[in-house]
């Protein structure tokens, strides 16, 4: 049995936040994470992010996640990685299965549970040939394992990932042929959008993938239009070649821990679905645990890491390590930068979701600082 | 365009055609602000609300270009009417390797990647500040001078 004060559960860019903030405030920490590597998705974001020049604006993904790997490095602070938390009880015992072959009970006081986020994929007929992928599979064979999964890539899905993974797809040497969207509208920032689009890249609103053909790999993929609703306009398919079909179908928090730990759940479409009910201090309905980053609905790197400072200056104020008056006023300079993020016409309806999570979530959870 | 031409980051047709500027194709209010520190004369306001829109002061804008590589949008870009009687010049950001090389004749396309014109690269500027964001500097014929955005990747 390992014993600590605080287990974090994922250490992508909440998780590593939190470590940060809670060790720095005196906390002993086990930041937990099933790859073999920490930075979560950090790495293979090699853009430059938007967001404040206060907060790391205009770095590059990449080097934020070696900042902060150095960080707690500096701090010391104790990784248990290829380590996949597959159990809870109590709001204290985590069971994780170390490299596939032993496990350990972690005992932990507080808990903070920073899983992430797994892609949707959609079924279409062919959708299992090799070659078509998750969006985020295909950008981590290119910036964390340098392999191109083909050199002609149709991808399906205009929203931010799918944007981002085209261009840094065609950065990588490989062509776009074209991106579609179901919607009848684009999904992405413009700039990012405008990257790819003065590329030669040709965009398609209202359209999906009918089926793929191949062998033994995707070698054609039918297009067809939609209609308002959605469906599948008859006669208007077309046929457009491509090795590599990749998947920007959007994104599900990782919420199995929270489930099996007992959390009381909200439903939140414009956050990506059922998520852990949490309070102003990321606290969860259950006891020791809290919650930040993607498992608290899909945003981005910014405001997860933004988040895991929250649950991390929190916890370690519930162990005693920050006066609740300090832990207050930190947390509420913490509101004001997220509150930022979240506004104008991008952010706007994830704050109103947040706004409807927090007011349940500052009803409902009672328990109190130890 | 029509969307541009309505931000307060783009310059009036007069300005547009008086000498090099800086233009900020940035016209959704998303959370972003770094191009305002890059700016040393001050040329360029957000505020304290980080999603409001980049507002362009085109009367300090001196074209360094600092801003270029500073954008993570890579939605900036310098513009010189006035180069010379026949040729415009474009300043603009470059995230594709190999890079092209000074006196390299180049494809010039505009925002939906069509080729319009040959273009001559002047100058390739890629120092470690920038982060892997080049700079390239292309000279192309006057008729293009709105259109022409970037230049095709070259592979």
């Amino acid at each position: 049995m390992i014993q600590t004060e605080l287990a974090i559960v994922g250490a992508g860019p909440a998780g590593l936040s939190a470590a940060i903030e809670a060790r720095r405030a005196g906390a002993d920490v086990l930041l937990i994470d099933e790859n073999a590597r920490p930075g979560g998705q950090l790495f293979k974001q090699i853009h430059k992010f938007f967001g404040s020049r206060a907060h790391k604006a205009g770095t590059r993904g990449i080097n934020i996640g070696t900042e902060l790997l150095r960080e707690s490095q500096e701090l010391g602070i104790r990784t248990c990685l290829k380590g996949e938390v597959c159990g809870i009880e109590n709001g204290q015992n985590l069971w994780v299965v170390i490299d596939r072959n032993r496990s350990e009970i972690v005992k932990a006081k507080k808990i903070i549970l920073a899983t992430g986020a797994t892609e949707n994929a959609v079924a279409f007929p062919g959708w299992d040939l090799p070659g078509i992928m998750g969006a985020g599979a295909a950008q981590t064979m290119i910036n964390v394992n340098r392999v191109l999964p083909g050199r002609k890539v149709l991808m399906l899905g205009s929203g931010n990932v799918g944007v981002i993974v085209s261009y840094q797809l065609l950065q990588a040497g490989a062509d776009v042929v074209a991106v579609l969207e179901a919607a009848p509208k684009l999904g992405g920032y413009g700039v990012h959008t405008a990257k790819v689009a003065r590329a030669g890249v040709p965009f398609y609103v209202s359209h999906t993938v009918k089926q793929a053909f191949g062998t033994d790999h995707v070698e054609a993929v039918e297009i067809v239009k939609l209609d308002a609703s959605f469906n599948q306009i008859p006669g208007t398919e077309r046929i457009m070649e491509a090795d590599t079909v990749c998947l920007a179908t959007g994104l599900t928090p990782l919420t199995e821990l929270a489930w099996l730990a007992g959390c009381k759940f909200k439903y939140l479409p414009a956050l990506g679905g059922h998520l852990p009910i949490h309070d102003d201090r990321m606290r969860t309905t259950k006891e020791n645990i809290f919650v930040a980053g993607d498992i608290t609905g899909i945003e981005e790197a910014s405001t997860a890491m933004e988040e895991g400072r929250l649950a991390g200056i929190n916890a370690a104020a519930d162990l005693g390590y920050i006066s609740e008056e300090e832990a207050k006023i930190r947390s509420r300079e913490i509101w004001d930068s997220l509150n930022c993020l979240r506004s104008g016409y991008f952010g706007q309806k994830r704050r109103e979701s947040k706004d409807l999570m927090l007011q349940t979530g500052n009803e409902v959870i009672q328990w109190k600082i130890h | 365009m029509e969307e541009l031409h309505k931000s307060p980051a783009y310059p009036d047709r007069d300005r547009l055609y008086k000498g090099p500027i800086a233009i900020i194709e940035c016209i959704e209010e998303i959370p972003c602000n770094p191009c305002e520190a890059a700016c040393s004369n001050g040329a360029i306001t957000i505020g304290e609300s980080i999603t409001n829109l980049p507002k362009m002061d085109f009367e300090k804008c001196v074209a360094c270009g600092r801003c270029i590589p500073a954008c993570p949008g890579l939605a900036i870009y310098i513009k010189d009417y006035t180069y010379s009687d026949t040729k415009a010049l474009l300043s603009f950001p470059y995230e594709y390797y190999p890079l092209p090389e000074v006196n390299d004749i180049v494809e010039a396309v505009d925002r939906h990647g069509n080729t319009l014109c040959q273009a001559k690269v002047i100058k390739v500027r890629n120092p470690k500040s920038n982060d892997h964001t080049a700079v390239v500097t292309i000279e192309y014929p006057k008729e293009y001078f709105e259109e022409v955005i970037s230049i095709k990747r070259i592979k």
